[in-house]
Protein backbone atom coordinates (compact mmCIF):
# COMPACT_ATOMS: atom_id res chain seq x y z
CA UNK A 1 0.00 0.00 0.00
CA UNK A 2 1.15 3.64 -0.53
CA UNK A 3 1.95 5.75 2.10
CA UNK A 4 -0.75 8.52 3.14
CA UNK A 5 2.21 11.24 4.07
CA UNK A 6 6.00 10.96 2.85
CA UNK A 7 8.15 13.57 4.12
CA UNK A 8 11.57 13.73 2.48
CA UNK A 9 14.60 15.38 3.95
CA UNK A 10 12.82 18.14 5.34
CA UNK A 11 14.77 21.78 6.48
CA UNK A 12 12.93 24.34 7.96
CA UNK A 13 14.64 27.42 9.91
CA UNK A 14 13.16 29.60 12.50
CA UNK A 15 15.69 32.45 11.39
CA UNK A 16 19.00 31.55 12.66
CA UNK A 17 17.54 28.06 14.69
CA UNK A 18 17.55 25.06 12.67
CA UNK A 19 14.02 23.92 13.32
CA UNK A 20 14.21 20.53 11.14
CA UNK A 21 17.17 18.54 9.98
CA UNK A 22 16.41 16.63 6.84
CA UNK A 23 13.47 14.83 8.82
CA UNK A 24 12.07 11.96 6.75
CA UNK A 25 8.92 10.10 7.59
CA UNK A 26 6.51 7.96 6.10
CA UNK A 27 3.00 7.18 7.60
CA UNK A 28 0.65 4.24 6.15
CA UNK A 29 -2.91 3.89 5.64
CA UNK A 30 -4.04 2.96 9.25
CA UNK A 31 -0.94 3.61 10.95
CA UNK A 32 -1.01 4.93 14.54
CA UNK A 33 2.68 7.02 15.28
CA UNK A 34 3.05 9.00 18.32
CA UNK A 35 5.84 11.64 17.96
CA UNK A 36 7.83 12.28 21.00
CA UNK A 37 10.72 13.98 22.61
CA UNK A 38 11.60 17.23 24.41
CA UNK A 39 10.13 20.31 24.03
CA UNK A 40 11.47 22.29 21.56
CA UNK A 41 12.86 19.42 19.39
CA UNK A 42 10.69 20.32 16.30
CA UNK A 43 7.81 17.78 16.65
CA UNK A 44 5.37 20.42 16.41
CA UNK A 45 6.62 22.32 13.94
CA UNK A 46 6.33 18.79 11.76
CA UNK A 47 3.23 18.67 12.16
CA UNK A 48 2.27 21.76 11.25
CA UNK A 49 4.05 21.64 8.12
CA UNK A 50 2.71 18.52 6.88
CA UNK A 51 -1.07 20.52 6.71
CA UNK A 52 1.03 23.54 5.62
CA UNK A 53 0.50 25.86 8.27
CA UNK A 54 4.13 26.25 8.10
CA UNK A 55 5.86 26.10 4.89
CA UNK A 56 9.45 24.22 4.67
CA UNK A 57 13.07 25.52 3.46
CA UNK A 58 13.29 22.53 1.75
CA UNK A 59 12.89 18.53 1.24
CA UNK A 60 9.02 17.47 -0.13
CA UNK A 61 5.86 16.63 1.58
CA UNK A 62 3.54 14.63 0.29
CA UNK A 63 -0.26 13.97 1.23
CA UNK A 64 -2.51 11.55 -0.34
CA UNK A 65 -0.72 11.65 -3.58
CA UNK A 66 -0.57 15.66 -3.59
CA UNK A 67 2.98 17.31 -3.45
CA UNK A 68 2.35 20.29 -1.11
CA UNK A 69 3.42 24.02 -2.55
CA UNK A 70 2.75 27.17 -1.72
CA UNK A 71 -0.17 27.77 -4.29
CA UNK A 72 -3.00 28.75 -1.99
CA UNK A 73 -5.67 26.07 -3.73
CA UNK A 74 -3.33 23.36 -3.89
CA UNK A 75 -2.98 23.89 0.20
CA UNK A 76 -6.98 24.28 0.46
CA UNK A 77 -7.60 20.94 -1.26
CA UNK A 78 -4.86 18.96 0.98
CA UNK A 79 -6.06 20.03 4.31
CA UNK A 80 -9.60 19.27 3.57
CA UNK A 81 -7.97 15.28 3.86
CA UNK A 82 -6.22 16.00 6.81
CA UNK A 83 -7.91 16.65 10.31
CA UNK A 84 -6.19 18.58 13.21
CA UNK A 85 -6.57 19.25 16.44
CA UNK A 86 -4.64 22.02 18.08
CA UNK A 87 -3.07 22.20 22.20
CA UNK A 88 -5.14 24.87 22.68
CA UNK A 89 -8.73 23.66 21.06
CA UNK A 90 -9.38 26.59 18.85
CA UNK A 91 -13.17 26.47 18.88
CA UNK A 92 -14.90 29.37 17.46
CA UNK A 93 -15.89 31.09 20.83
CA UNK A 94 -18.83 32.86 18.54
CA UNK A 95 -20.27 29.57 17.28
CA UNK A 96 -22.36 26.54 19.57
CA UNK A 97 -20.43 23.04 19.56
CA UNK A 98 -22.72 22.16 16.26
CA UNK A 99 -21.86 24.87 14.54
CA UNK A 100 -18.06 24.81 14.99
CA UNK A 101 -19.26 21.00 13.47
CA UNK A 102 -21.09 22.07 10.32
CA UNK A 103 -19.17 25.45 9.35
CA UNK A 104 -17.04 23.27 7.06
CA UNK A 105 -18.81 20.46 5.83
CA UNK A 106 -21.60 23.01 4.05
CA UNK A 107 -18.88 25.79 3.13
CA UNK A 108 -16.17 23.10 1.82
CA UNK A 109 -17.90 20.23 1.17
CA UNK A 110 -21.51 21.76 0.11
CA UNK A 111 -23.00 18.78 2.41
CA UNK A 112 -26.34 19.96 2.41
CA UNK A 113 -27.25 21.95 6.19
CA UNK A 114 -29.40 19.07 7.98
CA UNK A 115 -27.14 16.18 6.51
CA UNK A 116 -24.12 17.86 7.82
CA UNK A 117 -25.93 18.77 11.09
CA UNK A 118 -26.57 14.98 11.41
CA UNK A 119 -23.64 13.78 10.92
CA UNK A 120 -22.20 16.35 13.74
CA UNK A 121 -24.30 15.54 16.04
CA UNK A 122 -23.55 11.72 15.55
CA UNK A 123 -19.68 12.46 15.79
CA UNK A 124 -20.48 14.46 19.01
CA UNK A 125 -22.47 11.62 19.99
CA UNK A 126 -19.44 9.32 19.60
CA UNK A 127 -16.70 11.67 21.34
CA UNK A 128 -19.53 11.99 24.40
CA UNK A 129 -20.11 15.49 24.09
CA UNK A 130 -23.84 14.91 22.24
CA UNK A 131 -25.76 17.04 25.47
CA UNK A 132 -23.60 19.61 24.85
CA UNK A 133 -24.36 20.25 20.86
CA UNK A 134 -26.33 23.74 21.26
CA UNK A 135 -23.53 25.21 24.42
CA UNK A 136 -20.88 27.86 23.50
CA UNK A 137 -17.37 26.39 24.27
CA UNK A 138 -17.25 28.93 27.27
CA UNK A 139 -20.32 26.94 28.69
CA UNK A 140 -17.65 23.36 28.41
CA UNK A 141 -15.21 22.30 30.30
CA UNK A 142 -11.19 22.18 28.43
CA UNK A 143 -12.01 18.15 28.48
CA UNK A 144 -15.25 18.72 26.70
CA UNK A 145 -13.86 21.84 23.72
CA UNK A 146 -11.24 19.59 22.94
CA UNK A 147 -13.53 16.55 22.26
CA UNK A 148 -15.74 19.13 20.41
CA UNK A 149 -12.65 20.06 18.72
CA UNK A 150 -11.99 16.40 17.71
CA UNK A 151 -15.75 16.00 16.33
CA UNK A 152 -15.36 18.94 14.65
CA UNK A 153 -11.98 17.50 12.46
CA UNK A 154 -13.83 14.36 12.22
CA UNK A 155 -16.78 15.93 9.77
CA UNK A 156 -14.73 16.51 7.32
CA UNK A 157 -14.24 13.04 7.46
CA UNK A 158 -10.49 13.35 6.95
CA UNK A 159 -7.84 10.69 5.71
CA UNK A 160 -5.50 11.46 8.35
CA UNK A 161 -5.84 13.01 11.99
CA UNK A 162 -2.63 15.46 13.52
CA UNK A 163 -3.24 15.84 16.89
CA UNK A 164 -0.65 18.58 18.17
CA UNK A 165 -0.35 17.70 22.35
CA UNK A 166 -4.13 17.29 22.50
CA UNK A 167 -4.35 17.44 26.48
CA UNK A 168 -1.32 19.67 27.11
CA UNK A 169 -3.30 22.44 28.20
CA UNK A 170 -5.75 20.24 30.29
CA UNK A 171 -6.64 19.83 34.01
CA UNK A 172 -5.45 16.07 35.02
CA UNK A 173 -8.65 14.90 35.74
CA UNK A 174 -9.77 15.23 31.72
CA UNK A 175 -7.05 14.13 30.37
CA UNK A 176 -7.68 10.82 30.35
CA UNK A 177 -11.47 11.08 28.70
CA UNK A 178 -9.39 13.00 26.04
CA UNK A 179 -7.35 9.89 25.29
CA UNK A 180 -10.01 7.84 25.49
CA UNK A 181 -11.86 9.29 22.98
CA UNK A 182 -8.45 9.34 20.85
CA UNK A 183 -7.83 5.50 21.28
CA UNK A 184 -11.48 5.10 20.38
CA UNK A 185 -10.78 6.76 16.78
CA UNK A 186 -7.60 4.21 16.89
CA UNK A 187 -9.04 0.98 17.17
CA UNK A 188 -11.50 2.00 14.76
CA UNK A 189 -8.68 2.26 11.91
CA UNK A 190 -7.97 5.96 11.93
CA UNK A 191 -4.39 6.86 10.76
CA UNK A 192 -3.03 9.33 13.03
CA UNK A 193 -0.28 11.33 14.16
CA UNK A 194 0.26 12.16 17.69
CA UNK A 195 2.77 14.31 19.63
CA UNK A 196 2.19 13.92 22.81
CA UNK A 197 4.08 13.49 26.26
CA UNK A 198 1.34 11.21 27.43
CA UNK A 199 3.92 8.06 27.52
CA UNK A 200 1.02 6.03 28.59
CA UNK A 201 -1.77 6.58 26.26
CA UNK A 202 1.64 6.46 23.52
CA UNK A 203 2.67 3.22 24.52
CA UNK A 204 -1.37 1.81 24.46
CA UNK A 205 -2.21 3.22 21.14
CA UNK A 206 0.90 3.72 18.86
CA UNK A 207 2.12 1.09 16.51
CA UNK A 208 5.02 3.12 16.13
CA UNK A 209 6.80 5.71 18.06
CA UNK A 210 8.92 8.49 16.96
CA UNK A 211 11.69 10.14 19.21
CA UNK A 212 12.89 13.52 18.16
CA UNK A 213 15.39 15.78 19.56
CA UNK A 214 17.21 19.58 17.85
CA UNK A 215 15.06 18.97 14.91
CA UNK A 216 16.25 15.94 14.13
CA UNK A 217 14.89 12.10 14.35
CA UNK A 218 16.75 10.64 16.46
CA UNK A 219 15.43 6.79 16.90
CA UNK A 220 11.78 5.04 15.85
CA UNK A 221 10.30 1.73 16.48
CA UNK A 222 7.39 -0.10 17.92
CA UNK A 223 6.88 1.05 21.74
CA UNK A 224 8.01 -1.71 23.81
CA UNK A 225 11.70 -1.28 21.13
CA UNK A 226 11.48 2.66 22.33
CA UNK A 227 10.26 2.30 25.72
CA UNK A 228 12.29 -0.93 26.89
CA UNK A 229 15.08 -0.96 24.69
CA UNK A 230 16.34 2.47 23.89
CA UNK A 231 19.63 2.44 21.68
CA UNK A 232 20.71 6.47 21.61
CA UNK A 233 21.95 8.09 24.76
CA UNK A 234 19.35 10.99 24.55
CA UNK A 235 16.34 8.87 24.22
CA UNK A 236 17.40 7.00 27.51
CA UNK A 237 18.44 10.41 29.17
CA UNK A 238 14.26 11.62 27.68
CA UNK A 239 12.98 8.33 28.95
CA UNK A 240 14.74 8.79 32.23
CA UNK A 241 13.85 12.41 33.00
CA UNK A 242 9.71 11.81 32.28
CA UNK A 243 9.81 8.29 33.71
CA UNK A 244 11.37 9.37 36.99
CA UNK A 245 9.03 11.92 37.74
CA UNK A 246 9.29 14.35 40.78
CA UNK A 247 11.69 13.78 43.67
CA UNK B 1 -39.83 17.49 43.71
CA UNK B 2 -41.49 20.24 45.86
CA UNK B 3 -38.73 19.82 48.50
CA UNK B 4 -35.78 21.44 46.43
CA UNK B 5 -38.02 24.27 45.59
CA UNK B 6 -37.22 25.40 49.24
CA UNK B 7 -33.42 24.35 49.41
CA UNK B 8 -31.13 27.75 48.61
CA UNK B 9 -29.09 26.36 45.00
CA UNK B 10 -25.62 26.90 45.21
CA UNK B 11 -25.74 29.94 43.18
CA UNK B 12 -27.35 31.89 45.87
CA UNK B 13 -26.71 31.35 49.48
CA UNK B 14 -28.89 31.24 52.04
CA UNK B 15 -29.26 35.80 52.77
CA UNK B 16 -27.84 37.04 49.81
CA UNK B 17 -30.32 37.93 46.74
CA UNK B 18 -30.52 36.10 43.93
CA UNK B 19 -28.53 36.79 40.80
CA UNK B 20 -31.78 38.10 38.55
CA UNK B 21 -33.04 40.34 42.24
CA UNK B 22 -29.76 42.36 42.48
CA UNK B 23 -29.55 42.97 38.41
CA UNK B 24 -32.96 44.43 38.55
CA UNK B 25 -31.61 45.97 41.82
CA UNK B 26 -29.02 47.49 40.07
CA UNK B 27 -31.01 48.70 37.06
CA UNK B 28 -33.73 50.44 39.41
CA UNK B 29 -30.76 52.64 40.87
CA UNK B 30 -29.23 53.06 37.65
CA UNK B 31 -32.56 54.68 36.34
CA UNK B 32 -33.17 56.52 39.66
CA UNK B 33 -29.86 58.53 39.44
CA UNK B 34 -30.52 59.46 36.21
CA UNK B 35 -33.34 60.90 37.28
CA UNK B 36 -31.59 63.26 39.71
CA UNK B 37 -29.04 64.24 36.98
CA UNK B 38 -31.62 65.18 34.90
CA UNK B 39 -34.06 66.82 37.17
CA UNK B 40 -30.66 68.94 38.17
CA UNK B 41 -29.92 69.70 34.48
CA UNK B 42 -33.32 70.91 33.69
CA UNK B 43 -33.54 73.07 37.53
CA UNK B 44 -29.92 74.82 36.26
CA UNK B 45 -32.02 75.49 32.42
CA UNK B 46 -34.70 76.80 34.36
CA UNK B 47 -32.65 79.62 36.25
CA UNK B 48 -31.70 81.02 32.65
CA UNK B 49 -35.16 82.26 32.03
CA UNK B 50 -35.78 80.60 28.57
CA UNK B 51 -38.59 82.13 26.52
CA UNK B 52 -40.16 78.70 25.67
CA UNK B 53 -42.25 80.45 22.93
CA UNK B 54 -39.72 81.08 20.70
CA UNK B 55 -37.85 77.67 20.82
CA UNK B 56 -41.55 76.28 19.92
CA UNK B 57 -41.98 79.11 17.26
CA UNK B 58 -38.89 77.38 15.65
CA UNK B 59 -38.69 74.05 16.60
CA UNK B 60 -40.00 72.73 13.47
CA UNK B 61 -37.33 74.14 11.45
CA UNK B 62 -34.50 72.96 13.62
CA UNK B 63 -35.94 69.77 13.88
CA UNK B 64 -36.32 70.22 9.31
CA UNK B 65 -40.00 69.06 9.56
CA UNK B 66 -40.10 71.79 6.83
CA UNK B 67 -37.94 71.83 3.89
CA UNK B 68 -35.21 74.76 3.49
CA UNK B 69 -36.33 77.57 1.12
CA UNK B 70 -34.26 76.51 -1.75
CA UNK B 71 -36.57 72.87 -1.23
CA UNK B 72 -34.20 70.83 0.17
CA UNK B 73 -33.56 69.20 3.63
CA UNK B 74 -32.36 70.92 6.68
CA UNK B 75 -32.11 71.20 10.31
CA UNK B 76 -31.92 67.98 12.27
CA UNK B 77 -33.18 65.93 8.99
CA UNK B 78 -30.29 67.44 7.03
CA UNK B 79 -27.40 66.66 9.74
CA UNK B 80 -29.14 63.10 10.10
CA UNK B 81 -29.00 62.96 6.52
CA UNK B 82 -25.19 64.01 6.49
CA UNK B 83 -23.92 61.53 8.98
CA UNK B 84 -25.67 58.90 7.47
CA UNK B 85 -24.52 58.96 4.45
CA UNK B 86 -21.13 59.79 5.15
CA UNK B 87 -21.58 56.95 7.73
CA UNK B 88 -21.99 54.47 4.92
CA UNK B 89 -18.91 55.86 2.97
CA UNK B 90 -16.56 55.64 5.70
CA UNK B 91 -17.32 52.17 6.73
CA UNK B 92 -16.50 51.22 2.82
CA UNK B 93 -13.43 53.21 2.81
CA UNK B 94 -12.26 51.95 6.45
CA UNK B 95 -13.06 47.94 4.86
CA UNK B 96 -11.07 48.59 2.17
CA UNK B 97 -8.11 51.02 3.93
CA UNK B 98 -7.63 47.96 6.82
CA UNK B 99 -7.66 45.04 4.49
CA UNK B 100 -4.64 47.21 3.16
CA UNK B 101 -2.93 47.48 6.50
CA UNK B 102 -3.14 43.70 7.19
CA UNK B 103 -2.19 42.67 3.57
CA UNK B 104 0.95 41.33 2.42
CA UNK B 105 0.74 43.68 -0.80
CA UNK B 106 3.80 46.26 -0.47
CA UNK B 107 1.68 48.90 -2.34
CA UNK B 108 -2.01 48.17 -0.73
CA UNK B 109 -0.33 49.04 2.46
CA UNK B 110 1.60 52.00 1.37
CA UNK B 111 -1.65 53.35 -0.17
CA UNK B 112 -3.16 52.58 3.46
CA UNK B 113 -0.86 53.89 5.82
CA UNK B 114 -0.38 57.06 3.44
CA UNK B 115 -4.33 57.50 3.47
CA UNK B 116 -4.31 57.02 7.27
CA UNK B 117 -1.79 59.36 8.16
CA UNK B 118 -2.65 62.24 5.92
CA UNK B 119 -6.46 62.18 7.14
CA UNK B 120 -5.83 61.42 10.58
CA UNK B 121 -2.88 63.95 10.60
CA UNK B 122 -4.69 66.93 9.48
CA UNK B 123 -7.65 68.75 10.82
CA UNK B 124 -11.32 68.02 9.65
CA UNK B 125 -12.09 71.48 8.86
CA UNK B 126 -9.04 72.05 6.86
CA UNK B 127 -10.19 68.98 4.92
CA UNK B 128 -13.92 70.17 4.56
CA UNK B 129 -12.52 73.51 3.13
CA UNK B 130 -9.27 72.48 1.28
CA UNK B 131 -12.25 70.14 -0.69
CA UNK B 132 -14.74 72.87 -1.70
CA UNK B 133 -12.10 75.27 -2.24
CA UNK B 134 -8.97 73.81 -3.84
CA UNK B 135 -10.28 71.30 -5.65
CA UNK B 136 -12.26 74.24 -8.33
CA UNK B 137 -8.77 75.12 -8.90
CA UNK B 138 -7.91 71.98 -10.23
CA UNK B 139 -10.94 71.62 -12.60
CA UNK B 140 -13.02 69.93 -9.86
CA UNK B 141 -16.09 71.67 -9.26
CA UNK B 142 -18.50 70.10 -6.39
CA UNK B 143 -21.21 71.65 -4.14
CA UNK B 144 -21.25 72.35 -0.65
CA UNK B 145 -23.07 68.91 0.37
CA UNK B 146 -20.93 66.72 -2.07
CA UNK B 147 -17.48 68.29 -0.24
CA UNK B 148 -18.88 67.93 2.90
CA UNK B 149 -19.75 64.53 2.27
CA UNK B 150 -16.10 63.65 0.82
CA UNK B 151 -14.33 64.98 3.50
CA UNK B 152 -16.49 63.70 6.47
CA UNK B 153 -16.15 60.38 4.96
CA UNK B 154 -12.63 60.45 4.00
CA UNK B 155 -11.85 61.50 7.76
CA UNK B 156 -13.69 59.09 9.04
CA UNK B 157 -12.84 56.29 7.36
CA UNK B 158 -9.01 56.73 8.39
CA UNK B 159 -9.81 56.61 11.92
CA UNK B 160 -12.34 53.51 11.34
CA UNK B 161 -9.69 51.97 9.52
CA UNK B 162 -7.63 52.16 12.24
CA UNK B 163 -10.50 50.82 14.80
CA UNK B 164 -11.45 47.60 12.48
CA UNK B 165 -7.45 47.20 12.24
CA UNK B 166 -7.11 46.69 15.83
CA UNK B 167 -9.69 44.26 15.55
CA UNK B 168 -8.91 42.17 14.07
CA UNK B 169 -5.48 42.01 15.28
CA UNK B 170 -6.98 41.51 18.71
CA UNK B 171 -8.32 37.56 17.07
CA UNK B 172 -5.77 35.35 18.21
CA UNK B 173 -3.91 33.50 15.43
CA UNK B 174 -5.38 29.84 16.58
CA UNK B 175 -8.65 30.77 14.88
CA UNK B 176 -7.10 31.84 11.70
CA UNK B 177 -5.04 28.17 11.76
CA UNK B 178 -8.13 26.22 13.39
CA UNK B 179 -10.10 27.69 9.79
CA UNK B 180 -7.62 27.23 7.99
CA UNK B 181 -7.05 23.58 9.47
CA UNK B 182 -10.62 22.87 8.48
CA UNK B 183 -9.24 24.36 4.53
CA UNK B 184 -11.67 26.93 4.77
CA UNK B 185 -11.00 29.65 2.20
CA UNK B 186 -9.56 32.64 3.16
CA UNK B 187 -12.62 35.03 2.19
CA UNK B 188 -15.01 32.67 4.25
CA UNK B 189 -12.54 32.60 7.33
CA UNK B 190 -12.65 36.56 7.62
CA UNK B 191 -16.48 36.36 6.99
CA UNK B 192 -17.10 33.50 9.53
CA UNK B 193 -14.63 33.48 11.80
CA UNK B 194 -12.46 36.35 12.20
CA UNK B 195 -14.86 38.77 11.00
CA UNK B 196 -17.62 38.02 13.92
CA UNK B 197 -14.97 37.76 16.50
CA UNK B 198 -13.53 41.15 15.40
CA UNK B 199 -16.86 43.11 15.51
CA UNK B 200 -17.88 42.28 18.81
CA UNK B 201 -14.11 44.42 19.69
CA UNK B 202 -14.91 46.82 16.76
CA UNK B 203 -18.27 47.91 17.64
CA UNK B 204 -17.92 50.03 20.70
CA UNK B 205 -15.31 52.29 19.57
CA UNK B 206 -16.63 52.67 16.16
CA UNK B 207 -20.21 53.57 17.97
CA UNK B 208 -17.97 56.57 19.47
CA UNK B 209 -16.35 57.84 15.92
CA UNK B 210 -20.44 57.74 15.21
CA UNK B 211 -21.56 60.15 17.69
CA UNK B 212 -18.49 62.42 17.37
CA UNK B 213 -19.47 62.21 13.59
CA UNK B 214 -23.05 63.41 14.40
CA UNK B 215 -21.70 66.56 16.06
CA UNK B 216 -18.60 67.13 13.46
CA UNK B 217 -21.62 67.27 10.88
CA UNK B 218 -21.94 70.98 11.93
CA UNK B 219 -18.79 71.84 10.21
CA UNK B 220 -20.59 71.28 7.04
CA UNK B 221 -22.24 74.46 7.64
CA UNK B 222 -19.16 76.54 6.63
CA UNK B 223 -20.08 75.45 3.49
CA UNK B 224 -23.62 76.88 3.37
CA UNK B 225 -25.62 73.65 4.20
CA UNK B 226 -28.71 75.08 6.99
CA UNK B 227 -27.92 71.87 8.92
CA UNK B 228 -29.39 72.04 12.79
CA UNK B 229 -26.23 73.72 14.70
CA UNK B 230 -26.30 76.84 11.42
CA UNK B 231 -29.76 77.30 11.74
CA UNK B 232 -29.94 77.44 15.81
CA UNK B 233 -26.92 79.97 15.20
CA UNK B 234 -28.78 81.90 12.57
CA UNK B 235 -31.75 82.33 14.74
CA UNK B 236 -29.94 82.90 18.07
CA UNK B 237 -27.89 85.90 16.48
CA UNK B 238 -31.53 87.32 14.91
CA UNK B 239 -33.54 87.51 18.02
CA UNK B 240 -31.00 87.12 20.71
CA UNK B 241 -32.23 84.36 21.95
CA UNK B 242 -28.86 82.70 22.37
CA UNK B 243 -29.62 80.32 24.98
CA UNK B 244 -32.71 79.09 23.94
CA UNK B 245 -31.56 78.09 20.58
CA UNK B 246 -28.05 76.41 21.19
CA UNK B 247 -29.44 74.75 24.37
CA UNK B 248 -32.43 73.09 21.56
CA UNK B 249 -29.98 72.16 19.40
CA UNK B 250 -27.88 71.09 21.97
CA UNK B 251 -30.96 68.32 23.31
CA UNK B 252 -31.92 67.56 19.64
CA UNK B 253 -28.02 66.53 19.15
CA UNK B 254 -28.29 64.56 22.53
CA UNK B 255 -31.11 62.49 21.81
CA UNK B 256 -29.96 61.25 18.17
CA UNK B 257 -26.57 60.45 20.00
CA UNK B 258 -29.07 58.51 22.33
CA UNK B 259 -30.75 56.68 19.74
CA UNK B 260 -26.95 56.17 18.28
CA UNK B 261 -26.55 54.65 21.45
CA UNK B 262 -28.99 51.99 21.72
CA UNK B 263 -28.43 50.68 18.42
CA UNK B 264 -24.65 50.19 19.42
CA UNK B 265 -25.79 48.26 22.26
CA UNK B 266 -28.22 45.97 20.56
CA UNK B 267 -25.62 45.55 18.34
CA UNK B 268 -23.02 44.96 20.97
CA UNK B 269 -25.13 42.36 22.57
CA UNK B 270 -25.89 40.35 19.18
CA UNK B 271 -21.81 40.17 18.31
CA UNK B 272 -21.19 39.10 21.87
CA UNK B 273 -22.54 35.46 22.04
CA UNK B 274 -20.42 33.25 23.72
CA UNK B 275 -18.87 35.74 25.47
CA UNK B 276 -18.97 35.59 29.42
CA UNK B 277 -19.85 38.69 30.47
Amino acid sequence: MTDLVTVERLNKWHGSLHALRDVSLAVAPHERLVICGPSGSGKSTLLRCINGLESHDSGEITVDGVRLTSDRRTMTRVRSEVGMVFQSFNLFPHMTALENCVLAPVWVRKTPKLEAEELARSYLERVHVGAHADKYPNQLSGGEQQRVAIARALCMAPKIMLFDEPTSALDPEMINEVLSVIIGLADKGLTMVCVTHEMGFARRVADRIVFMDRGEIIEQGPPERIFDAPRSERLKAFLASILTGYR
Amino acid sequence: MAIDAEVPTAASPPGAAPVAARRSYFRQQVWATWFVLVVLLAWGCHGLQLDFAYVAEKLPFLLGLRLAPDGFLQGAVLTIFVTAVSMICALGIAVITAAGRLSDNPVAFALATFYASLFRGTPLLVQVLIIYLALPQIGVVLGGLASGLIALSLNYGAYLAETIRSGMMAIPLGQREAALALSLPRWLIVWKVTGPQALRLIIPPAGALFVSMLKDSSLVSILGLWELNFLAQSYARASFHYMEMLLAAALIYWALSIVFEIAQFRLERRFGKGVAR
